[in-house]
């Protein structure tokens, strides 16, 4: 049975002190928005963090054009098994998007979003992008339908997007400043001529704020997302965040750069660095305390499927789905079941914690509560999710969910992709190379939570000064995180001030 | 005069709308310039359309066989930074 009390309600005053002010807005998607603005993003897993571990989504490669070149990408968009932004396995036409959308949801009734997102950019492709939205909306008017844009062309598509319903835009801007976009953007295409350098940057920029202005203008919610990448505009994310916060965006998502030689990007040949997961953190802290960010992003491919830590796009290739036969009005039926389930569930969560009394929302063990409040120092520990509960094998897990665990409560900061490792005893040496790697993208954290964990990487997590814990298996993640944490705080591994050395 | 698209193309297609003559047209394995058609956009456009869009360096050819988009041009990579990371990733 879940524990309402651990839900972790932004606490009216005090929500700061321990781990920064950015510890409750990752947690803005569930009891701290208005009832109108969670309606609208409680099961759209990328606006809602909650909404992320119960509600999947789907994104259809029908998009291939793009208008700007951005040196993080490589348009040689095919590939078939790497997980990042911009490549697909197969590219779609609307007709085809809109089957294999329609056999999804009707596979997955835990998919409730529709979104284009390449692997070009949606509004350069207008007719393609709007074509999918039609056909998609006539047969599955219950699915959010949304685009992910790097603006160029986003002021004279407001209208149309309007007029489709869409109600949720992610804009990508990763400067406000022509100076540090020449560094970023060499080449945009706009009113017929291919413009370099720091003119284009300066017209994608008014353009991008523009169209942000005008999205915000019809009461659409936008998500921007930024690339957070080192020595270029790492430094200057924090002015972005807080320009589009006051412009209306809703929600800010900053992502770390992926650049490999191998990939073919500028970037990746040139051999910028990419930034660890603490700066990362470091940075979307900064920003939260003037705005919601987000920390679930999974950099997910422009035809994933499934839940954002799973891709499940394999089981729908053009091939698959054209032998299955599906009832849409069965497969529509189940989703709505779904929906009002999971809907349910969280509303009955929620409606626990605000019958409580503040002080009362964190989960405390009440032999073990400590008589002030806000001692104990935060502490970061990596879970081995699924579907909100501590529930994987730490050996067979693809990523850990990093929650920051204070006085004020769990909330989660940020994700660590790990390559499941344990994959049978005759693939050992294997393992032991993966496994360092896991030791490492855990970095920073404290605790390991999963459901279970093998003997060796038991050895290896203490060596390295991470306690595995497999004591909360398919306990809810807040609850376990809390618990843990308390555990922590009254054995007096906590004391106040910088955190233990074996972090350093 | 007339333009040619060559095996690097990866079917962005973010040309094809652009072309004021209609020449460009959907073919396997990649798209393809209807040379009879191609006017290099001259008296329609100052560049011709599809080598400004183009993301592709060494795609378009002119009726000389020469890039329109020459490497580097598009993505800033110097050639021989390339060929040194393309023979390091061989060597793997």
């Amino acid at each position: 049975m879940d524990l309402p009390v651990i839900e972790s309600k932004p606490s009216p005053s005090g929500a700061c002190q321990a781990g920064g002010c950015g510890a409750d807005n990752g947690r803005m998607a569930g009891a701290g928005l208005p009832d109108a603005l969670r309606a609208r993003v409680q099961d759209h897993p990328c606006y809602s963090e909650e909404a992320h571990h119960h509600f999947a989504r789907m994104h259809v490669a029908v998009a291939p054009a793009c208008n700007i070149q951005c040196h993080y990408c490589n348009r040689k968009y095919d590939c078939a098994n790497e997980s990042r932004p911009g490549v697909v396995s197969e590219l779609l036409n609307p007709e085809q998007a809109v089957r294999k959308a329609l056999a999804v949801a009707a596979a997955i009734p835990q998919m409730s979003v529709l979104g284009i997102a390449g692997p070009g950019d949606p509004l350069a492709n207008p007719e393609r992008t709007f074509a999918t939205f039609r056909g998609l909306a006539l047969k599955a008017p219950d699915i959010k339908l949304c685009v992910s844009t790097n603006g160029l062309a986003l002021p004279d598509h407001v209208d149309e997007l309007a007029r489709h319903n869409i109600d949720h835009v992610t804009v990508t801007i990763n400067c406000v400043d022509p100076e540090i976009g020449e560094q970023i953007y060499p080449w945009i295409f706009w009113q017929n001529r291919r413009i370099h350098g720091r003119a284009a940057a300066a017209i994608l920029i008014e353009r991008q704020q523009r169209g942000l202005e005008m999205l915000v203008a019809r009461g659409i919610l936008v998500k921007v997302n930024s690339v957070l990448i080192p020595g270029v505009n790492d430094r200057h994310l924090k002015e972005v965040s807080a320009l589009v916060k006051a412009k209306g965006a809703f929600l800010h998502n900053v992502m770390p750069l992926i650049a490999e030689a191998a990939h073919g990007s500028f970037y990746g040949v040139m051999g910028q660095r990419t930034p660890t997961p603490v700066e990362l953190k470091a940075l979307q802290d900064e920003c939260a305390g003037a705005m919601n960010m987000m920390r679930h992003c999974r950099q997910c491919r422009a035809d994933a499927v499934g839940l954002l830590g799973e891709d499940r796009g394999a089981e729908f290739s053009l091939d698959k789905i054209a032998a299955m036969d599906i009832d849409h009005d069965a497969a529509l039926a189940a989703r709505l079941e779904w929906r009002a389930k999971i809907l349910a569930e969280l509303e009955a969560k929620r409606a626990a914690v605000s019958s409580q009394p503040a002080q009362l929302i964190r989960f405390q063990p009440p032999a073990s509560r400590p008589a002030a409040e806000a001692v104990g120092r935060p502490v970061l520990m990596a879970v081995a999710a699924k579907d909100g509960r501590v529930a994987s094998h730490f050996g067979h897990a693809k990523e850990f969910l990093v929650y920051q665990a204070s006085s004020a409560g769990a909330s989660l900061v940020g994700q660590r992709r790990a390559d499941a490792y344990c994959s049978g005893a005759e693939n050992c040496d294997d393992d032991a190379a993966l496994l360092d790697r896991t030791l490492a993208a855990l970095a920073g954290c404290e605790v390991v939570l999963c459901s279970r964990i093998g003997y060796e990487p038991w050895g290896r997590l203490a060596a390295a000064g991470i306690s595995p814990n497999g004591e909360h298996a398919m306990e809810p993640i807040e609850q376990a995180v809390m618990a843990v944490w308390h555990e922590m705080l009254a054995a007096g591994k906590l004391a106040a001030g910088p955190a233990a050395a074996k972090r350093a | 005069m007339a333009l040619e698209i060559i095996e690097r193309c990866v079917n962005c297609r973010a040309c094809l709308p652009l072309c004021p003559n209609r020449a460009i047209y959907e073919a396997q394995p990649h798209l393809l310039i209807d040379g009879d058609k191609c006017t290099e956009c001259l008296g329609d456009f100052r560049d011709a359309q599809c080598a400004a869009i183009c993301p592709i360096e060494g795609a378009i050819l002119d009726e000389l066989g020469e890039a329109l988009n020459p490497p580097g041009s598009l993505t800033g990579i110097p050639p021989e930074r390339w060929a040194a990371a393309q023979a390091a990733i061989a060597a793997r």
